[in-house]
């Protein structure tokens, strides 16, 4: 890997923060809000690893997608839009605690592995120029099987949607 | 990314001269890159601003035409110049701002509203080799970007604290989601024959003669250019599918609150963007910046647009509004069939070489 450089840190910082805002603001808008920022800036990671169409599906997805209907759905509940909501109970601590292994034994892994898989990775030749036909190739190809399993999982759930918001008619 | 911008063949030597200029200056490396762009970006946002300018008033005369009257006529000939006045007085206005507003939201909506309409920009090919970065992502950074507006109106919908401005706010969300379904399934279409997403290759794709224009691939380039026209007026906010401002029910929409230059920001905006959709059609649809070679790419360009926005315009003024439910059935029950049946028939035309 070469050097990260400024963007990666200005990124990195505001990652971290909004998503500390996202789980710490009482305004519930707000915090949707800092998410987008923080899914936003996680394109711009994916952009510096030269994987555009990841960034793009990032925000196209995530922020075009499930952010907005998230938005949508803290509108329509009219309790929440006044409320100061509390973000956390009496089970911080141990939250704390499992967050904190998981951190520490991932951060573990990466140094273990650091020599043998991190090191030898440059990203600069393993993705390919054209990312975008090298990916589809792969999911008709190579992937074909979790494409589609992923494919039949939406269905399900896109026709279990439209089973629980559908009236019965008499 | 890579090397500098892409720069018209007229305007060369002009760059040339002052990146030039930039280096003698003691500039160089990251700094040369990041003070190009710069410049690059400030004209880009120049050229947009006062084709706004024009926008708002050639609006205005079309409507005013169409409804047998004149419009704007005292600044300057036919009023040329009314849109500048309208701009120098929204900036000297008071910033009327409500009491139970949520302040930061309120604050951040208009500059995300505006920002959002202006990176469209980045990508697209104003003439032959007049694009900032051609990305190889291209149309579909377009479409990832510009959804930061409809994250703008419910922000402002939110920040606003009235219920009309959040009424607006969610009635645009649930229109462009769902508009954005038919829209990129037609713009799909295209990106089958060009098997690029670079806005240049798309372009590209379709020199030579007006036939290979992608509107006059039978029969499934038409079919596209309807939905993707239709949708991009429901994604502009623009009549017929304009509910998320309808004046009659909603006083003003989501911008009820704002007054002064945040409003201005988003008035702007709105016609940036009708700007931006027509441009994309005019890549996607209709051969992008070329023709005929005695008149420079970029009158091409700026030249078919205009005919788009025209359209938009005279859709605009001669449709009335659809009311939420018909709107959203529509799209849902009428657009998006359409659109992946057309998908289906041009994958197939493709697949068995029935196309030029």
């Amino acid at each position: 890997m070469g050097e990260p450089g400024i963007v990666f840190w200005i990124l990195s910082v505001i990652i971290l923060v909004s998503g500390f805002m996202v789980v710490s603001l009482k305004n519930i808008f707000h915090c949707a809000l800092f998410l987008i920022l923080c899914l936003f800036a996680v394109a711009g990671i994916f952009i510096l690893l030269g994987a555009e169409f990841l960034a793009a599906a990032q925000v196209l997805i995530y922020v075009g997608a499930v952010a907005i209907l998230m938005i949508f759905a803290i509108m329509l509940t009219s309790n929440l839009a006044s409320r100061k909501i509390r973000q956390s109970n009496e089970n911080v601590l141990v939250a704390f605690f499992v967050c904190v292994t998981f951190v520490v034994s991932a951060l573990l892994l990466l140094a273990r592995t650091y020599e043998s898989v991190w090191g030898k990775l440059s990203y600069k030749e393993t993705l390919p120029a054209q990312n975008i036909a090298t990916l589809g190739k792969y999911l008709m190809t190579e992937f074909m099987l979790p494409f589609e399993v992923v494919s039949v999982l939406l269905l399900a759930a896109m026709i279990g949607a439209i089973v629980l918001a559908r009236k019965e008619k008499a | 990314m890579s090397g500098g911008p892409f720069i018209m063949l007229e305007l060369q030597p002009v760059f040339a001269w002052l990146y030039g200029l930039l280096q003698s200056l003691g500039i160089k490396g990251s700094w040369l890159t990041v003070i190009s762009y710069g410049g690059l970006s400030v004209t880009v946002f120049g050229v947009l601003a006062l084709l706004a300018l024009f926008l708002v008033w050639w609006e205005r005369k079309i409507a005013g035409h169409i409804q047998q009257r004149f419009g704007p006529m005292r600044n300057g000939w036919h009023g040329w110049y009314q849109t500048l006045m309208d701009g120098l007085k929204l900036l000297q206005k008071e910033d009327v701002l409500v009491d139970t507003r949520d302040k930061p939201v309120f604050f951040w909506a208009p500059i995300v509203c505006f920002v959002a309409a202006f990176a469209a920009y980045v990508v697209m090919p104003f003439g032959d080799g007049l694009i900032v970065a051609d990305l190889n992502i291209g149309i579909l950074y377009i479409i990832a970007i510009t959804t930061f507006t409809v994250i703008s109106l419910l922000m402002a919908g939110w920040g606003s604290n009235n219920k009309y401005a959040l009424l607006g706010g969610m009635r645009s969300a649930a229109q462009v989601v769902s508009y954005e379904v038919p829209m990129v399934a037609s713009i799909l279409t295209v990106i089958l024959f060009t098997g690029s997403l670079s806005m240049v290759d798309i372009v590209q794709s379709q020199s030579g003669l007006i036939f290979n224009w992608f509107i006059f691939r039978l029969p499934f380039g038409p079919v596209a250019f309807m939905i993707y026209i239709t949708a991009a007026t429901a994604e502009a906010n623009r009549t017929p599918f304009d509910i998320p401002e309808a004046e009659q029910e909603l006083v003003a929409g989501f911008n009820v609150e704002y007054s002064g230059m945040k409003f201005a920001m988003f008035f702007l905006a709105e016609f940036v963007n009708m700007f931006t959709v027509s441009a994309i059609a005019v890549t996607l649809f209709f051969g992008g910046w070329q023709g005929w070679e005695f008149i420079p790419s970029w009158i091409w360009f700026l030249g078919k647009t205009f005919m788009v926005v025209l359209l938009l315009m005279l859709f605009r003024w001669t449709y009335p509004r659809l009311r939420v439910d018909q709107l959203m059935e529509f799209a849902w029950k009428i657009l998006v069939p359409i659109a992946f049946a057309n998908l289906i028939v041009a994958g197939w035309m493709k697949y068995a070489g029935w196309y030029w």
